[in-house]
């Protein structure tokens, strides 16, 4: 039989039960649109967390106390603004230099409040890392220098304190010190679940007094160019261990941070690829079951054209064809429905989705060869039929 | 009878089927020739074979004993996919209960074996709309089974048959699903084809009277060939043209014997409950009958 006619045949017998191939299909549509889906989420996250940890600025450098692996506990900081002085030394450029020492705490305008996260922060921050600003300005080496209490506002701060003011010139109460808003910064967004905008920095002079601490939790380089960035950090690693000796400091990269949150993603799109593939093979499973059926119920037919002349492969490509015809159309489908809940969801809601062409042929081949491998025991069955028999069922 | 090969030759072929663990002897040892052009009716009562027979010389079963040849191939040496192929090329089948396709249109239903032959869709359709004309449904291309009566639908299966102009038709009770009048003209038809394309037709009936216009009659009982008009040598006493009085359907006359006819003559053998079945003194049916199951053996 030529390959056209049983295409035709195939396709025939779809229609002919148009109700139960919808429904057969149906679980391969709902496991090819949630692979291609999940997948595009995980993809997505991925991206945009690359995005953001590209965007903090570039040639960063963090140095922490501890060694930053998954899993590892954090560290109480030793380090101080002295540790800090010594590190601007090795580097030789003060603005390339930046701290933090940071907690929560509750930041009060009048009836309003807001728990925040205040960072002590030095005015080099919007250098180090990229940050602009939407109003006002931002610490300046004064106000560091004398510990004063002027803050500036993360975007979401800012609109929870003062809704329907301008918050510039006004009083904020952070752990019940009185601050002065000098600045708004511009909205970065959602990182990781986390709301970046959700912070005030204040000078870390300032931040130390307020929780009367020396400490400071880390301390941030730009470097001046990206050969000479690991050089920088095991100079500045080994003079913090000069200074002390008890404690191991780890200095990291972007490309460092990219690579472990990378591989932490890439885990969590397979896992979501996993799942999806699991219901996959559910409709796969249904396929087989369907194409049981099909068999039975046309085991007449199978018995007539054996006799008119079709030989056992003949019968087995015909019903082969319409298994993989039911997953591909099946599977087809699903990649539209897949693609286009990933697009509504990227632009309707804060998740990020990205299709990858990798995963709609990844998805239309897993489902072409469910239909094969679901598909081979029922036509095998069906090829296998004797005539005789098979013409007497009723 | 004696130039061309015969279209298939059966040389002592049995049939037996395994029904959980119990052998039945549906063909015991079977012999005939079917010639070109034959024109053969093959009676017997219910259960003697005549089905099983027709499945074998039509190739779509196998011999579990003797030699088969079938368009000239022995098909103990064919594997399946030949056998279809052989089936296709040599054999035309017409059934009792049509078998037609549903949801496909009669002439698709009649280009079907043309389809396992790599025929192109047009000249498939054109065969089988030419083919419909003959069996005089020229006007019936489109309609689907369902839209058709009965003698319709065997026009069509009859179509099929002969499309792929084989050299054997096999009908088994080809009538059988039909009211008399729908019957008689089907079976002109077949018989105006037989004579007219030269197609050897083989057909199963109960009707004795269609039996007798046949050219050959071939009666058969338990298994075995009793009466051949062709081969007067297998009618074991009986000269053909001795006909089997009325029609009867599930029991005939006893006018065939057994083929081993050693023991047998007009006297019936005892035992039995006097019916053909235990005429015969086939074992299986014989101990059906035996242990206190005759009328008043038991209280
Ligand atoms: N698939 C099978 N399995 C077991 N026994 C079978 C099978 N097919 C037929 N038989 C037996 O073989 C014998 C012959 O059956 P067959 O169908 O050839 O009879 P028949 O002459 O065509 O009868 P009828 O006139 O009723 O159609 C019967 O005893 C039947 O029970
Ligand atoms: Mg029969």
């Amino acid at each position: 039989m030529r390959v056209a006619e049983a295409w035709r045949v195939a396709l025939d017998a779809l229609r002919a039960n148009r109700l139960r191939s919808a429904l057969t299909m149906l679980g391969v549509i709902i496991g090819v649109a949630s692979v291609v889906l999940l997948v595009a989420i995980g993809t997505g996250t991925k991206q945009k967390v690359e995005q953001q940890v590209e965007g903090l600025g570039s040639n960063l450098l963090l140095v922490v106390p501890g060694r930053i692996e998954v899993g590892n506990a954090p560290v109480v900081s030793p380090l101080t603004l002295k540790d800090v002085d010594a590190v601007t030394r090795v580097v030789g450029d003060p603005d390339r230099v930046a701290v933090t020492v940071a907690s929560g705490a509750t930041a009060r305008a009048g009836a309003r409040s807001d728990f925040t996260t205040v960072q002590g922060v030095l005015e080099t921050t919007p250098t180090v890392f990229t940050r602009e600003l939407a109003r006002g300005r931002y610490l300046t080496r004064t106000d560091v220098d004398t510990g004063r209490r002027v803050a500036v506002l993360g975007d979401s701060v800012a609109r929870a304190l003062f809704p329907d003011r301008d918050p510039l010139g006004q009083q904020v109460a952070l752990a019940g010190v009185r601050f002065r808003v000098i600045g708004v910064f511009a909205p970065l967004g959602q990182s990781l679940g986390v709301d970046r905008d959700d912070e005030v920095h204040v000078p870390v002079t300032a931040a130390q007094r307020l929780w009367g601490t020396q400490r400071v939790d880390g301390i941030a380089v730009k470097a001046p160019d990206r050969e000479r960035i690991d050089e920088l950090g095991e100079q500045i690693v080994a003079e913090l261990n000069r200074r002390h000796p008890d404690t191991e400091f780890s200095a990291v990269t972007q490309q460092q941070i990219l690579g472990v949150l990378g591989d932490i993603l890439g885990v969590l799109t397979g896992v979501l690829a996993a799942i999806a593939g699991i219901s996959l093979l559910v409709g796969g499973v249904g396929v087989s079951n369907i194409m049981l059926v099909s068999v039975r119920e046309r085991t007449r037919e199978i018995g007539l054209r054996k006799a008119v002349g079709a030989r056992p492969r003949d019968i087995g490509v015909q019903f082969l064809l319409e298994a993989v015809l039911l997953t591909t159309i099946g599977g087809l489908t699903g990649m539209a429905l897949g693609v286009g809940t990933a697009l509504l969801v990227d632009a309707l809601s804060p998740i990020p989705a990205a299709i990858t062409w990798w995963s709609l042929a990844l998805a239309f081949g897993v489902s072409a060869v469910v239909g094969i491998v679901f598909g081979v025991v029922p036509a095998q069955r069906a090829g296998r039929l004797d005539p005789v028999v098979a013409l007497r069922t009723e | 009878m004696t130039g061309a090969p015969p279209a298939i030759e059966a040389v002592d072929v049995s049939r037996t089927y395994q029904l959980d663990g119990v052998s039945v002897e549906a063909l015991r040892g079977v012999s005939l020739v079917v010639q070109p052009g034959d024109y053969v009716a093959l009676v017997g009562p219910s259960g003697s074979g005549k089905s099983t027979l027709m499945h074998l010389l039509g190739g779509l079963d196998r011999p579990t004993g003797g030699r088969l040849v079938i368009g000239g191939r022995d098909v103990n040496a064919l594997a399946p996919p030949e056998m279809a192929t052989l089936r296709n090329e040599t054999i035309g089948f017409v059934f009792q209960a049509f078998h037609l396709l549903p949801r496909t249109s009669a002439v698709e239903n009649v280009a079907l074996p043309l389809v396992y032959r790599g025929v192109s869709a047009r000249q498939r359709r054109e065969r089988a709309a030419a083919m419909l004309g003959r069996v005089g449904l020229g006007h019936r291309l489109d309609h689907r089974p369902n839209q058709m009566s009965g003698g319709e639908q065997q026009r069509v299966a009859i179509a099929r048959a002969l499309v792929t102009e084989p050299t054997v038709l096999l009908a088994d009770e080809p009538t059988g699903n039909l009211d008399s009048v729908t019957g008689a003209a089907v079976l002109e038809l077949l018989e105006q084809l037989n004579a007219e394309s030269g197609v050897a037709l083989v057909m199963v009936t109960h009707d004795q009277e269609v039996a007798a216009r046949a050219q050959r009659r071939i009666t058969m009982r338990d298994g075995v060939v009793v009466a051949d008009s062709a081969d007067p040598r297998s009618t074991h006493d009986r000269p053909p043209s001795v006909d089997h009085g009325r029609p009867a359907t599930l029991v005939p006359a006893p006018s065939a014997e057994p083929r081993s006819a050693s023991g047998s003559g007009p006297g019936h053998p005892s035992g039995g409950s006097g019916g053909a079945a235990g005429a015969t003194g086939r074992l299986p049916r014989e101990a059906e009958s035996n242990p206190g199951t005759k009328p008043g053996g038991t209280a």
